[in-house]
């Protein structure tokens, strides 16, 4: 059945250039698949874009704030028009990191030790002073990030308190919220995960930055810069471990549709989950469609699939 | 849930893909598979040198129309000739319509390197037709210079800062680029001195020094006299040729003219001179040129010949209708004029709204101010914090630098926006720089 699909791309967020490669690479596989494609930038026209073009669907290709974080869901949900990836609440806990980390641990998910401060903490409360008592219970190297932010931006590695001013100045550059997370050496894995109720991994993937600190912006997005394994050579037990962890993650959040798990893999075999990002990556260089291809159905596939469980609320 | 009548031809093979469980079934959709790594470790080494950047995907955010830019390099779209545009493409359509749409010379129409010689001619530089290739922009004239001399690793030597443009050439070209650093009179010749020492220590020669004499961008500052002779008589010491980019020179808003290095050379061969009708006339055009040594010319236009075979003959001939109808000085001078009121209004507003550590030049010409904020100010991120939330954006000091530098620093564009716009963009740069003060503050453990 051919469906009028409206892309839902671009957007203002700090990561609109990624969502319009991901975008392209949606609205192409659509045409292949046989749909009709309404190519929609998100901007202060979008409500009146889709009242006018009244698509089928919307298929949400953009990634940030605005659009991963339940905003453009929560529009989309009062206009009626069935949408792609998970719903308003679950994109609201997985946006914001402090809050899916909380939801792992309820869950009963290992997620690695970490604090988190407001801005105002810092300009008001003199939260500075808490820094040592921070590396003192959690020791170095640091994760310092922001709470809410993706692809990596703000994200800097403390090795010693001296680090910490810079580091935390660059994460509230992106949120209002900094998290500072013990950092737990391992391999990169991350997980793609499909369907509703019926929800089910594919195989899992593993990013390896050559010659890079670790998996940063430039590393993400440049071909060449990353080499990505999939599926990951892990042993099955493991594989199959990482697979449940990233299901159990998957449903602690309210997730359809599709989502992507990262996770770390530390030296004991141990897996720790770090976030969940709500409407992954879909460029060239990203671990969703390399996962797609690792399980042999490839990427039209999985939009496919992914507009299947498109819907409202 | 309402997706019952959206399931599109969904494969009955939803057994699990976990684990061991990787599907099976033969009929499984397989076209429009994105093959990530499938380019990997074919590109080109040069090209794998080129990456995607953070800051790079932060700026196309500038494009939005709410968001105040300071960051290209736009000349104010008021002073494009209106008035007489429509006369030279009459003109074109009437007497030069074969000409203008046909394929034209590599080294571009005679008519136009006769109007740029006299261009040169203005700030005493003497060529020929015969010494000049017309290019596409200044930066394919920048593009040629490296593709004609650098191999892998070679040297270059440029200001740190340096051209943001030119940095994907070095990269390209895979340059190793040595960065030295610039004051009030230019690039530090005693520096320049010194790293050339002791890169000879080292049995290496620069291959390439690339400077922008005047009104650098981004720095905004002009090479002095004494350091133009200095630094030619070094190109024949150490044998290496001078890449002079000099788009800017006739921007210039007070002073006079400094002869350019090509002049101070005197046809001794060891300038390659570029220019553009970018600044003077306008960017769109895509037109800029090249004169060098004829053996280096002959070399250079084989290059373009690969690149392009020739520039547009369409806006080489605007270019020349345009010189003859009208008075190209009358145009630049008042270009010169909106441009001093627009850097007047940019530098009031950078000491209204700057904190006092704050360091930046007066330049008296070009279209960039280049300011240094305090060192604790990262200034990619502070353009992630200025798009989103404060609307304004500029270009990151580390842009025009390869080895990291330029952390604290931002280029700041006067041309492209009236005095209005400047002072407003200034406030809210000037409102997103106290903001991380105020953070930084509340780090300091003796607050």
């Amino acid at each position: 059945m051919s469906l009028r699909v409206a892309v839902l791309k671009g957007g203002r967020s700090l990561e609109r250039g990624v969502s319009l490669r991901s975008g392209d690479n949606v609205e192409r596989a659509l045409v292949r698949l046989g749909h009709e494609v309404i190519p929609l930038d998100a901007d202060d026209q979008l409500v009146r874009n889709l009242r006018s073009e009244s698509p089928d669907a919307a298929f949400i290709a953009l990634h940030g704030k605005g659009g991963e974080d339940g905003t453009v869901q929560e529009l989309l949900d009062i206009l009626g028009i069935p949408y792609t990836g998970p719903g308003v609440l679950a994109c609201q806990r997985s946006w914001d990191k402090v809050v899916a980390k909380a939801h792992f641990e309820a869950a009963g998910i290992a997620t690695p030790a970490s604090y988190s401060f407001s801005g105002d903490a810092f300009r008001e409360l003199g939260a500075a002073d808490a820094l040592a008592s921070i590396h003192e219970r959690l020791g170095f190297p640091l994760v310092i990030k922001p709470a809410k932010q993706g692809s990596a931006l703000g994200i800097g590695l403390a090795q010693e308190p001296g680090d910490l001013p810079r580091l935390l100045m660059s994460a509230l550059s992106y949120d209002d919220r900094v998290l500072i997370e013990r950092l737990v050496p391992g391999r990169e894995l991350a997980v793609s995960v499909l369907g509703s109720e019926d929800a089910w991994a594919l195989p899992v993937v593993e990013a390896v930055p050559v010659d890079r600190e670790f998996y940063d912006f430039e590393a993400r997005y440049t071909p060449g810069l990353t080499e990505l394994h999939a599926p990951a050579d892990l042993p099955d037990d493991i594989a199959e471990e990482a697979a449940q962890v990233a299901l159990s993650c998957y449903r602690a959040l309210g997730c359809r549709g599709f989502s992507r798990v990262d996770m770390i893999l530390d030296n004991s075999g141990q897996l720790w989950v770090l976030e969940v990002n709500a409407i992954p990556g879909m460029t060239d260089t990203s671990l969703l469609p390399k996962a797609s291809d690792a399980a042999g159905i490839g990427f039209d596939e999985v939009v496919s699939r992914v507009l299947a469980d498109a819907a409202v609320g | 849930m309402v997706s019952g009548d959206l399931k599109v031809d969904a494969p009955d093979d939803e057994a699990g893909l976990i684990g061991e469980h990787t599907p099976q079934n033969p009929h499984a959709v397989t076209h429009g598979r994105t093959e990530t790594g499938r380019y990997d470790g074919r590109f080109a080494a040069r090209a794998a040198g080129i990456v995607s950047s953070a800051m790079r995907d932060l700026m196309s955010l500038s494009e939005r129309p709410e968001i105040i830019s300071l960051a290209g390099g736009f000349p104010n779209t008021e002073s494009f000739p209106r008035e007489i545009y429509a006369e030279v493409t009459e003109a074109i359509g009437r007497d030069h319509l074969a000409s203008s749409l046909q394929y034209g010379p590599t080294e571009g129409l005679g008519e136009l390197r006769e109007r740029i010689v006299e261009i040169m001619a203005q700030e005493g530089a003497v060529a020929l037709p015969g010494d000049l290739i017309v290019t596409t922009g200044g930066q394919q004239g920048i593009d040629l210079a490296l593709r004609t001399f650098i191999d892998p690793g070679d040297c270059v030597i440029a200001e740190g800062p340096t051209y943001p443009g030119a940095v994907p050439c070095f990269t390209t070209y895979q340059a190793d680029v040595s960065h030295i650093p610039v004051d009030q009179d230019g690039m530090r010749i005693d520096l320049l001195e010194e790293r050339l020492a002791r890169l000879s220590d080292e049995g290496r020669t620069p291959k390439l020094l690339y400077t922008i004499p005047n009104f650098h961008n981004p720095a905004g500052v002009t090479l002095s006299l004494e350091r133009r002779t200095r630094m030619v008589e070094l190109a024949h010491e150490y044998n290496f040729m001078i890449v002079e980019d000099n788009p800017y020179g006739q921007i210039r808003f007070e002073g006079d003219p400094l002869p350019t290095l090509w002049e101070l050379d005197s046809g001794a061969g060891a300038i390659i001179y570029v220019s553009t009708f970018s600044k003077i006339l306008a960017p769109g055009l895509r037109l800029g040129w090249v004169a060098a040594p004829s053996p280096v010319l002959r070399k250079m236009n084989l290059g373009k010949q690969a690149a392009d075979l020739n520039s547009s003959t369409l806006t080489q001939r605007f270019v020349i209708e345009y010189m003859r109808i009208c008075d190209w000085h009358e145009h630049v001078g008042r270009l010169n004029e909106m441009y001093r009121s627009q850097r007047d209004a940019m530098v009031k507003a950078l000491e209204r709204e700057l904190p006092p550590e704050t360091r930046w030049n007066t330049p008296h010409g070009g279209l960039f101010v280049w300011a240094t904020l305090p060192d604790y100010v990262n200034t990619s991120d502070l353009l992630a914090e200025a798009t989103s939330r404060h609307q304004v954006a500029f270009v990151p000091g580390s842009a025009a630098f390869l080895d990291g530098n330029g952390k604290n620093s931002i280029r700041l564009n006067f041309s492209g926006s009236d005095e209005e716009t400047i002072a407003e963009g200034v406030r809210r740069i000037g409102s997103a720089v106290g903001d991380a003060s105020e953070l930084y503050q509340a780090f300091r453990t003796d607050r």
